[in-house]
Order: structure tokens, then sequence, then C-alpha cells
């Protein structure tokens, strides 16, 4: 790989889209997977009551590379999950995530594990993002006892409180107050650490994310409103449910971006600017202009309030993989070889994970009683029927 | 009765002391006046209950940082019903939060700040507001560990006057106890005594979970005598384990609250017509203390409940089930509930007087339970 990459970049500048504009990159010697590459957003950011971020992010060689593995294996993993469920191994509810993967890589690269992140049900991805494992995801989408809840949780209950992933909540809307919360708690103990609550554009009209907000902005809670807008709450388009759609519009009093949540370093960039704000100046809300390809959830085919040719055009013209995918080319940072031992390397990895946790049993019987409480003292609780199954709570 | 003692005590004392001032006291008074003082000094301490929650509150702010109490009117107001009062002046603003009114909202804030590591207090201003934010008590609080397996804990208390208070109205007077009772996740504790308020409060704000303290906002003004135990910053109730306020052996009368003071009334009017009546104080309406009401039930053979919330589906229903289940053949007489009644609080004195139940109605199912009233039901 012993190539002169200023050369390279001064041809593709002229000839490629996607670096018009972009400046070059600084003379060095040697090609090196830390050099600060420059790259120009796609789609510039708008903004509300605030100065918007610059539109030139500065990544690497090796951050484009992390992002092309993560989000395809977040994909890949999600894909996963529908032919499981389609197999009836997994029950109940399933809301998955592709089409929405730059979001969630994106923010993790701009943020530490002292930040938190709270999200509604549709976390898998954010889960895996935040340190979680295939074979937890899997496991507890399985309902076996090796799941991140030791399958007592399911789909919309992923938590990890050690990587600053508070969940994984099934009421819509419910989490933007608890994250707001948690930025209570970050700023009281003076961790010098920020939210971010992730919440679809079906929850953004919630009464309770306005209260939130308006304690946020009282307290100046170190708090960032994320609202992935896939243009679709359930089966409502937005314009269906919202009088006014542009929700980094709404917070009113708190500043507002509207972020390309199809393009990864755009997020990055806009999450990084965001929690430097939140940090000093309270809450603010990023909009991310997102599409999901499937429905809503298992049950959805997803093409009843949308049409296919919308689906498609998304993933022709917007795939957030492909994007990164074409940066690395270009950079050449990558060959497409090498890019699809990645990609055999990553469905390896899921199709190893699932493989485990089919391997892992149910959880016990007597789970039934455990964790109602952290301190039960011992106290009765009892099964259907009381005096035939009833357990100790410990 | 023992305020009485003392006041009448202390009247001595002041005579003799003013004696004793205009020299008419001989060198034998001087004893007589330092065993009155050292009565005195000895004699029980009263408090009240509002006395009691406000040192509960402070001295567990005190022992611990990550205690801080929010609501509306608790910090500048001192407290709708002064219950906080003088805590912001003492931990200041960054513990002692006024929030808007806004009980979805800062509900959750609580909660997420309890997910977090933090303890907090949250106050509503009576637990019929906190219909607005129940979802974040029962899906976000109560839930928590058992779905995320030990993961997220929450603990957080929620407290608050709850029931009826005086004339203010159907939508400011429901009992909630049953309600959040049937929540696997939440405890629930319904505090009598100013002791008890010490006790179950501190006990509450130590404790891991989610907890529900239910108070009553006529019991705060009444005093009760406290121990010196209870007085100690270290003291706590255990939570789950019911007070047995008198002992009897008649009739086993369960109450709750305010109704602990109804059932220890109707116990003294019962005890002139020669019946024996065990009052027990709950305490904890969840875990409810199903070993100590069933003993007693054991004892005595016959139960009344006592409520002030709605009757159906209430904590009468509960207890009288779990009588049944468990002591079947040690019943004499059918159980017997005294409840609220089944509609809406009426305004108008008289009929508001009719929605709650009173000491006679309590009397009346005692003597039914030991078949010495024929129960004359009043049909509409």
């Amino acid at each position: 790989m012993a190539r002169n990459p200023v050369k390279l970049l001064r041809t593709a500048v002229s000839s490629n889209p996607l670096l018009r504009g972009s400046l070059s990159a600084r003379p060095f010697s040697s090609t090196d997977n830390s050099t600060p590459i420059e790259v120009e957003t796609t789609l510039p950011f708008t903004s509300h009551q605030i100065e918007p971020p610059s539109r030139i992010v500065s990544t690497t060689a090796a951050e484009l590379l992390k992002f092309y593995r993560d989000m395809f294996l977040m994909r890949r993993m999600e894909i996963a999950a529908d032919s499981l469920y389609k197999s009836k191994l997994i029950r109940g509810f399933c809301h998955l995530y592709d089409g929405q993967e730059a979001v969630c890589a994106g923010m993790e690269a701009a943020i530490t594990r002292s930040d938190c992140i709270i999200t509604g049900y549709r976390d898998h991805c954010l889960f895996l993002g935040r340190g979680g494992t295939l074979m937890e995801v899997f496991s507890e989408l399985m309902g076996r006892k090796d799941g991140c809840s030791k399958g007592k949780g399911g789909s919309m209950h992923f938590y990890k409180k050690e990587n600053g992933f508070y969940g994984g909540h099934g009421i819509v809307g419910a989490q933007v107050p608890l994250g707001c919360g948690l930025a209570f708690a970050q700023k009281y103990d003076k961790a010098e650490a920020v939210t971010f609550t992730m919440y679809g554009d079906g929850a953004a009209n919630q009464g309770q994310l306005f209260e939130a907000l308006n304690i946020a902005a009282l307290w100046n809670l170190p708090s960032v409103l994320v609202c992935e807008n896939n243009h679709y709450g359930m089966g409502t388009a937005e314009w269906r449910a919202a009088k006014s759609p542009a929700y980094y519009k709404r917070g009113d009093y708190a500043p507002g971006l509207k972020v390309d949540g199809m393009d990864v370093l755009a997020v990055k960039q806009a999450v990084s600017y965001a929690k430097e704000h939140a940090l000093k100046n309270g809450p603010l809300i990023l909009e991310m202009d997102t599409y999901r390809y499937h429905g809503h959830s298992m049950s959805d085919p997803g093409s009843t309030y949308r049409t296919r040719d919308e689906i498609s055009g998304v993933r022709q013209e917007r795939d957030p993989i492909e994007r990164v995918r074409k940066l690395v080319l270009l950079h050449n940072i990558a060959s497409a070889a090498e890019l699809k031992d990645i990609e055999k390397e990553a469905k390896k990895e899921v199709d190893d994970a699932i493989a485990l946790a089919k391997e892992s049993p149910m959880p016990d019987s007597s789970e039934l009683f455990s964790h109602v409480y952290v301190k039960g003292f011992g106290v009765e609780a009892y099964g259907a029927d009381r005096k035939d199954f009833k357990g100790l709570l410990p | 009765m023992l305020g009485a003692l003392r006041k009448k005590s202390a009247i001595n004392l002041l005579n003799l002391i003013s004696s004793v001032r205009h020299g008419l006291g001989s060198e034998g008074v001087v004893p007589l006046v330092s065993t009155q003082l050292k009565s005195l000094s000895t004699a029980a301490k009263e408090m009240t209950v509002r006395d009691a929650l406000n040192s509960a509150l402070e001295e567990e702010m005190s022992a611990d940082p990550k205690v801080f109490l929010m609501g509306e009117e608790v910090g500048e107001y001192q407290g709708a019903y002064k219950i906080s009062k003088g805590l912001l002046q003492k931990f200041g603003p960054d513990r002692v939060l006024d929030t808007p009114i806004t009980e979805a909202g800062f509900t959750g804030i609580g909660v997420g700040a309890a997910y977090y590591g933090l303890k907090p207090i949250v106050e509503f201003m009576t637990f019929n507001f906190a219909m607005q934010a129940i979802d974040h008590i029962i899906n976000s609080a109560a839930k928590s560990n058992y779905m995320s397996a030990g993961q997220i804990s929450v603990p957080i208390v929620f407290r608050g006057p709850n029931g009826a208070a005086a004339g203010v109205g159907a939508q400011h007077s429901q009992c909630y106890a049953a309600w959040y009772g049937s929540c696997p996740g939440l405890k629930v504790l319904v505090p009598y005594s100013s002791e008890d308020a010490r006790g179950l409060l501190k006990a509450a704000i130590r404790d891991p979970d989610p907890v529900i303290f239910l108070e009553n906002e006529l019991l705060y003004g009444e005093s009760f005598p406290v121990s010196a135990e209870s007085l100690d910053s270290s003291f706590c109730l255990p939570i789950g384990k019911a007070k047995v306020e008198k002992e009897g052996k008649d009739v086993t009368i369960t109450a709750f609250s305010k109704m602990v003071g109804y059932a220890l009334q109707a116990a003294q009017e019962l005890a002139k017509e020669g019946i024996s009546a065990e009052v027990i104080n709950l305490r904890s309406i969840r875990p409810l203390d199903r070993a100590t009401i069933n003993a007693s039930v054991r004892k005595t053979n016959r139960l009344v409940t006592v409520e002030e919330g709605f009757p159906q589906h209430g904590i009468g229903a509960e207890i009288c089930t779990s009588v049944i289940e468990e002591s079947f053949e040690y019943l004499d007489a059918p159980v017997e509930r005294i409840a609220g009644a089944d509609v809406p609080m009426p305004y108008a004195a008289n009929l508001e007087r009719l929605a709650v139940p009173q000491v006679e109605d309590i009397i009346r199912a005692a003597k039914r339970a030991c078949y010495r009233e024929v129960s004359m039901s009043a049909t509409a």
C-alpha cells in the first residue's frame, strides 16, 4: 500500500462529488492509519438558534474502516434477527434498525463510555455500539439465560449500565425524561459527561418530552435529545402526525441541528459539537434524517404506508454503509477484496454467535421470582396457583 | 393520655417552684423538686407526624449525599404541607429542587437519576397528581430491575399525601394503596404514628428499590409520643412488618394510616361492651405482613378490615382472601370489610361523612363478627 496519498487525493477531488471542495490532505511521508483525512459532509447542517458546525469532518483511515466494519456487523445482525423471527425463534416484538446504522456508529465515534445513551425499543444496534456482544443480543432475543437481560427482558429491554447504556424502553417517549434524569445525575456527580436521549419522530410529539426539555433547560442539564427521524411513526408519516415536522426546531428555546443521518461523518461531527455545547449550555436537539428499511417491527411489512420505490430509492442513493465503502475505496484505505473479507468475517461472527446462542438454555423456572426487588426480604411470591407454585424473593 | 399526664406534672412542678421562690418551701421540698424534674425529663417526648417526616428527611439527606428531594414547592415555599421546611436552607438548591407543575416530566427525571445511582425522593403534592406520572412509577421504576435482570436498580422514594383530606372533593381524595399495592417491583408503606413516619421513611430512603410512601394530610398535625430510640438518627423500622397496636382476643381489626386511629377508638368503645379487639397497624401494604395478620386471626377467629379507599379490589379484599386461604378453619364468622363508599368523593359535609368510614362503622362490623348485632343493610 505504498502509494502517495496526496497525489491520489488531488486526482480524486476533481472527479468525485463526495470530495468536491474538500481540503487536500496535509503533506506527510508515509501512509498512516491515523493520519487525518478531511471529508465534507454530503449535506450542509441546518440549524436553529445556534451556529452550525463545520461541514469539514476530520477522520482517519482507521476510523473509516471501523465504521465500515461496525455498520456492516450491525446490518448483518439485524438481517439475521429477521430470519430468526421468521423461523419463530424470536417471539413477540422485534424492531429492526437496518438503515439507521450511521446514527449509532457516528455517535459512538464522538463520545466516551462516561457519556450515557438511552433509547426506545429499536435498541439492538445501540446496545452493540455500547460494547454489547452478538451472543448477548441473540441469546436475549431468543429468551435464553445468556442474554444481556438473562432472558427476562426481550428485544426491547437491552441494557449495559457499566458502559453507559440505559436501555431499551417500551413506552414511547418515556425514555426522554429518563434521559434528562441521567443528565441530571451526571451534573450532580460532576461527571463532565453528557446523556444522549434517542427518540423517534413518533415520540417527538409526546408531552413529557417538552416537560423534560423545559426542566433540562431551566436546570442547565448536559442533555442532548437525538430525534432519529425515520419519517414514519409506526405506519404514520411525519406530516400526518406533526403539525411541524421540523423536529430540530421544536425545542423552541433549545437550539437544534438537522443532520443527514445517513452520513456517518456528519453524525460524528454533530454529536461532537452537541456534546461540547450541552456540557456548558444545557440541552439541544439533534434531528437525524435517517431511514429504516424494515417496517416498524417484524409484524409490519412496511409497505402499506410507503412505496417500495421509496425504500429502494433510499437504499440506492443514501445507504450509509455504501457511502463509507465509497470513501474507503476512494482513499485507497482498502481494496474491494479486502472489504469483502471484512464482510465475510462479520457474517461469520454473526453466524457463530447465533449458533452459540441457540445452545444457551432457557432460564430456570426459579428465575421467575428473581430480580423483582434488589432486596426482597425473603417474602413469598406467588405463581398462577399459589398453593402449587410459589417462591421466596431473595 | 400521656400528654395530659405531662401537663398535670408540669403544673405541679410550677406550683412547687413558685412556692420555693416565695420562700415557702422547707428543706424537705428540695428533693421533691428534683424528683419532679427528673420525672419530667424522662417523660415521653411528643412529635407531630410533620416534624417526624421532616427530621427523617433531614437526617437521611445529611447521612448520604446521594439523597436529594424534588417536587412542587418543596424548596422556597418550605413544602406545600411544610414537610420539607428548612431543607432548602440547610442543603441548598442542588439537593432540594423546586419543579414546574409537570409530574410526568419530573417523575421521569427522578427515575432516570435513580437509574444512574442517585437516591431521589420525589414528592407529589398529593398522590392524585401522581396519576400523571404513573407510567414512570410502574413501567420505568417498578419493572426495571426485573426487565434488566438486576442491572438497573431504582433506589427511589415517591412520597406525599394519599387518600381523603377534608372537603377537597372527588379529584383530590382518592386512596391509591390498592393500585400500587398490586404491583410487583414496588414497596408500599403506610405510616400512622410519628414513630411510623420516622422509621418507615428512613427505611424507605435507604431501601434500594422503588418505594411508594403514602402519607395522610390530616395526620401531619397530629402529635404522638416518640421513644428515645426512635429519635436516634440510625432508627429504622423494618419494611413488611405490621405492628400490633393493641392486643386483644375477640376480633382482629386491620387498618392503616388514619384508620388506625379510628380502629383504636373503636377498640376502646368495644371494650366497654366486653369485646376485646386486637388492632393491627399494617405499616406496609407491600410486602403485606400476612404472617402477623393470620396469627392474629388464628387467635381471635374474627376479622374486620378497615380502609379509606374504594371497596372493590381494595386492601381489605386482599387481606380477607389471604385469611380465608391460610386460616379458613380458624374463622368463626364471615370476614368483614369496612371501606370508603363506592362513589367519587362528594363535597357536602354530610355526604362526605357518609363516603368515609366512621368509628361507628368499625364498631358495628366488629359486633357483627362477634354475632352481637344483626346486620340491617340499607339498600337504595
